[in-house]
């Protein structure tokens, strides 16, 4: 019966053996008053030919993105994904093991996160990386309760240019926790340094800001950074959700944080829906007893043959030694992502981060400018931008949308949704898989609209 | 074996793997795209090799790594059965892989409708009213469960309540869970005699303590493998005292069909699809860990919560003004959800029931068979449930054969290792779970290595000490890995060492 290989026969033997005489005498330690004595009410068992077809037929009552042409970004980006990553990414020797805790049979994958650990390093140009978290938004919580320190309470100051999505989780840890979490204001797409220097203090444990941030927009790092700095414990968060953006934007090395956190899912990585996605987070050498999760660390065999190899290190800071006083509670990460990430920066290369990068820069400010050369269409913020960027919209974004459905084309992100004020605006996202003759039957269809 | 050199030590300066379509739309020229001063001065050193040299070196990777597909996978309460293959294609349909979550909700019927369906059949698997999809692990969904029942405690006006009570064996995420939902964790030991919560202690506790309690975390069947027959009593005192029950999944596979947690009185329940309803660990992810709560907690979940109106449309609900709010971005591990769908609706009612009690059957099976050779903890109690505890006491004490070493030389006869050291309060602990994936052969020979073992323990330690000698590397420093870490490499750092294979 589906995957249990021993016969009821087989199992009827072991029984004897063990001198019971049914599967009912083996349940003999779950007492009486807590047995489930009816089948559970669930659907009967389907055979695999009937599986399939249940599910080929959910599966199409989705519209992929490989039906229509999509501009939704928001968080969650669309990356060509080279054959050659699914294909080794998948080998079931990577996909069928546990955690590495017998590190002499799981070389491969402890290797494998000690390369994205080195490649999280490159990307943020930070000294120390770990080996992946859930998804950016608990990321981001890692990273402030790294800021905060064990116990520690405080104020963390965060601008509304982070994914609200993102803030939403922050505030719930915040809540459970017990830490105060300010938020700032932008003023034409960008952090308020005005608001930023007011917000902080003293007892301002860490600031948060995200590169390029939810508008799409470039922020001033440069100019935030000695503001945050002013108080010399305060710790400098960068968050990054578009991680293209490495490949043309100053690391957050280059521009002095202390630790960077973010969302890798869209290097090699199929979108289902969300998830799993892949946190990542990267500090300075100073923070490395803090880290949250994972670390994987190179060293070599006891005794005589001293070849090199790989396990895991630093458990004294982890769940399952410290217990009730561990950096974090995280376990199970989102290592097979990592992989596949890893997989995806080794085949696109040094140059081919840049390429990508100016490709999703260049198509996006195409796009934009035939936008907003469009009756009623106007841009929202005259702020530079990379691969999204925020257009304020003649029509409703619902009645926008449902007419571009009509096209086979999913439009951009609602703003209104988190931004009262920026209800009837729309954030776009244009990555370098979308084509010039995609931009424009988009231009074509919004221009129908206005009319 | 050779070594295999990082992928940063090899290619060449100018070689690639993948490629990118050319420009075709109008560029102006980058500085009037974005200010100077915020363009990366120093690209980032990603490797530079071509794609034959990736795919050598990721095939070889995957070659020195033990999976289930590779061979026996018996680490206690990890519950590595078998991945179904079938179960990888439909996650792997575009229909499933290719969405964006921010679709209009007419764009995604099929999964919205998947992840109704499956809370239905977990909430009905656990006995709850709801279930939220959200969580992302195990330990996720335990600091969710919680962040719930301090929520309803607030609400109550009875925020004060700051304490959970955690048994010593318990998942070490339990205790590290509570401290992040800013609760202490008290500890309560085993009681010697039955292998389950030592309940003098806990009621002298819930005397002493009993309104600063928040809840109780519990496994059951415990990590010891012992379904602790006081469930129903703990609930009505820990309910009594005003605290809330949260239960473990991480055991679930003991229980499917059998009983359920919502019955012996657990208001909180998570999952482990990775681990329950054989979604594969990926070598330590992704995960899921839905978790399941009674009525009374259901305004309390994160919110959306998948819905369906009466034209059978179906839709995302917002939650209500008590929702602790979100606790990841989007909606959960969607990708794994499919999985878990796929086998819940392979196995069906009596299937599911057949997964645990054959699970439960062969770790019987196996305890019965060791116990020639090694001690068993709480040997008193007659039948263990999907797991149980052996231990390396009498090797250690005759040769000084540790529950380690015979980890490690288990690895030479094609297996892996039962968690080790664990529970903490067994000591040289083995711990052993077969699942039900298993053949009586493969469980036959898993008891002839480790009775060999137990013999060379006394005839030639030695050899059980140095193990293992067939792997990929032998045993790793670790003490060094801990006082200079290396943990990424870097350019210039002294080559792996190896005959460098390309």
């Amino acid at each position: 019966m589906g995957y249990i290989p021993n016969t009821p026969q087989e199992q009827q033997a072991m029984l004897e053996h063990l001198g019971l005489r049914s599967m009912e005498d083996l349940l003999e330690p779950v007492p009486e008053e807590v047995r489930l004595r009816r089948p559970l009410n669930l659907p009967p068992a389907l055979a695999e030919p009937e599986l399939k077809r249940l599910m080929m037929s959910m599966a199409a009552k989705n519209r992929s993105l490989d039906q229509v042409i999509s501009f939704l970004g928001a968080g969650t980006y669309e990356h060509a994904i080279p054959s050659v990553v699914p294909h080794l990414q998948r080998r079931s020797e990577f996909v069928t093991s546990y955690t590495p805790y017998q590190p002499e049979v799981s070389q491969g994958m402890l290797q494998a996160i000690y390369e994205f650990q080195t490649m999280v390093c490159q990307l943020t140009g930070l000294d120390i990386a770990n080996a992946s978290l859930y998804d950016g938004a608990t990321a981001l919580v890692e990273a402030v309760f790294m800021a905060l320190g064990p116990g520690g309470q405080g104020e963390v100051v965060v601008s509304t240019g982070i994914d609200p999505q993102y803030r939403r989780v922050l505030g719930t840890y915040a809540h459970a926790r017990g830490f105060r979490v300010r938020e700032i204001a932008t003023e034409n797409g960008v952090t308020s340094l005005a608001a930023l220097e007011a917000a902080i203090g003293p007892e301002t444990v860490a600031v948060a800001i995200q590169q390029p941030n939810f508008f799409g927009c470039i922020e001033d790092v440069k100019a935030i950074e000695p503001v945050v700095h002013r108080h010399s414990r305060t710790v400098f968060i960068s968050v990054t959700s578009e991680p293209a953006s490495f490949g043309l934007l100053a690391s957050p090395a280059e521009y002095n944080a202390d630790i960077a956190v973010g969302e890798l899912m869209s290097f090699g990585n199929p979108m289902s829906f969300g998830g799993p996605a892949l946190g990542f987070l990267a500090a300075r050498e100073r923070f490395l007893r803090l880290m949250p999760g994972r670390l994987v660390g190179q060293t070599v065999e006891e005794g005589g043959a001293k070849q090199t190899g790989y396990v895991l290190t630093l458990q004294a800071r982890e769940q399952h030694i410290r217990r009730e006083r561990a950096t974090s509670n995280i376990c199970t990460n989102q290592s097979l992502l990592a992989v596949g990430a890893t997989i995806y920066m080794a085949a696109l290369g040094k140059e081919g981060l840049r390429e990508l990068a100016t490709l999703c820069l260049h198509k996006a400010h195409y796009a934009q400018r035939q936008i907003s050369n469009l009756p009623g269409f106007a841009p929202a913020f005259s702020s530079p931008f990379f691969d999204e960027f925020v257009i304020r919209l003649p029509v409703s974004p619902s009645r926008l949308q449902e007419h571009l459905l009509q096209y086979d084309i999913i439009g951009g992100y609602d703003l209104g949704r988190d931004y009262p004020e920026l209800a009837n605006h729309m954030l776009f996202c244009v990555t370098e898989t979308r084509t010039r003759a995609d931009i424009d039957r988009l231009v074509a269809a919004l221009k129908e609209v206005a009319a | 074996m050779s070594v295999e050199p990082l992928i940063f030590e090899k290619g060449a300066p100018g070689r690639r793997a993948a490629t990118l379509p050319a420009l075709d739309v109008p560029a102006e020229p980058l500085e009037n795209l974005v200010p100077p001063h915020l363009l990366r001065q120093e690209p980032a050193p990603l490797p530079e090799v071509s794609e034959i040299e990736i795919v050598r070196h990721y095939t070889h990777l995957s070659q020195r790594n033990f999976g289930v597909d590779t061979g026996f996978y018996p680490l206690g309460s990890c519950t590595m059965k078998y991945n179904p293959k079938l179960n990888e294609d439909m996650a792997a349909l575009p229909g499933f892989a290719a969405l964006h979550p921010l679709q209009p909700e007419s764009t995604v019927q099929g999964a919205i409708q998947l992840q109704y369906e499956l809370e239905q059949y977990l909430a009905e698997i656990a006995g709850m009213a709801r279930v939220t999809l959200q969580p992302s692990a195990g330990a996720h969904g335990e600091l969710t469960g919680l962040m719930l029942i301090k929520a309803y405690h607030e609400h109550r006006g009875e925020g004060h309540r700051n304490l959970v009570l955690i048994p010593d064996n318990a998942h070490g995420t339990n205790p590290a869970s509570a401290t992040l939902a800013g609760y202490r964790a008290v500890e309560i030991k085993t009681d010697p005699a039955t292998g389950g919560l030592d309940m003098d202690r806990l009621r002298s506790l819930l005397e002493s303590q009993g309104k600063q309690v928040a809840a109780i975390m519990l496994t059951n069947p415990n990590t010891l493998g012992i379904f602790d027959r006081n469930a129903v009593e703990i609930a009505r005192l820990v309910h009594e005292a005003g605290g809330q029950l949260y239960y473990d999944g991480a055991n679930a596979n003991a229980v499917l069909g059998i009983t359920r947690p919502g019955d012996m009185g657990f208001d909180v329940v998570h999952f482990n699809l990775h681990k329950t309803c054989s979604t594969p660990h990926g070598g330590g992810g992704p995960g899921a860990g839905p978790i399941g709560v009674k009525e009374h907690l259901v305004p309390f979940l994160p919110g959306p919560l998948p819905a369906k109106d009466e034209q059978g449309n179906y839709y995302w609900a917002d939650p209500g003004p008590l929702s602790i709010g979100k606790v990841r971005a989007n909606t959960g591990n969607f990708g794994v959800l499919v999985r878990a769908y796929a086998y819940i609706r392979t196995y069906g009612p009596d299937g599911l029931l057949r997964v645990a009690q054959s699970a439960i059957l062969n770790a019987n099976y196996l305890r019965h068979e060791l116990a020639s050779d090694y001690e068993i903890a709480f040997p008193q109690v007659r039948l263990c449930q999907h797991e149980f505890v052996a231990t390396a006491q009498r090797q250690k004490q005759e040769s000084g054969v540790t529950a380690n070493d015979i980890a490690k030389r288990l690895l030479d006869f094609g297996m892996y290792a039962p968690t080790i050291y664990f529970p903490l309060i067994v000591h040289e602990a083995l711990m052993i779970e077969p699942t039900e994936t298993e053949t009586r052969e493969t469980l036959d020979y898993f008891v002839k290595v480790m009775r060999q073992i137990a013999h060379e323990a006394r005839t030639n330690p030695e050899i059980v000490k140095t193990a293992p000698h067939t792997t990929p590397v032998g045993r790793l420093d670790q003490a060094l890995a801990a006082r200079r870490p290396n943990l990424r490499w870097r350019p210039g750092q002294e080559r792996t060492h190896g005959l460098g294979q390309p």
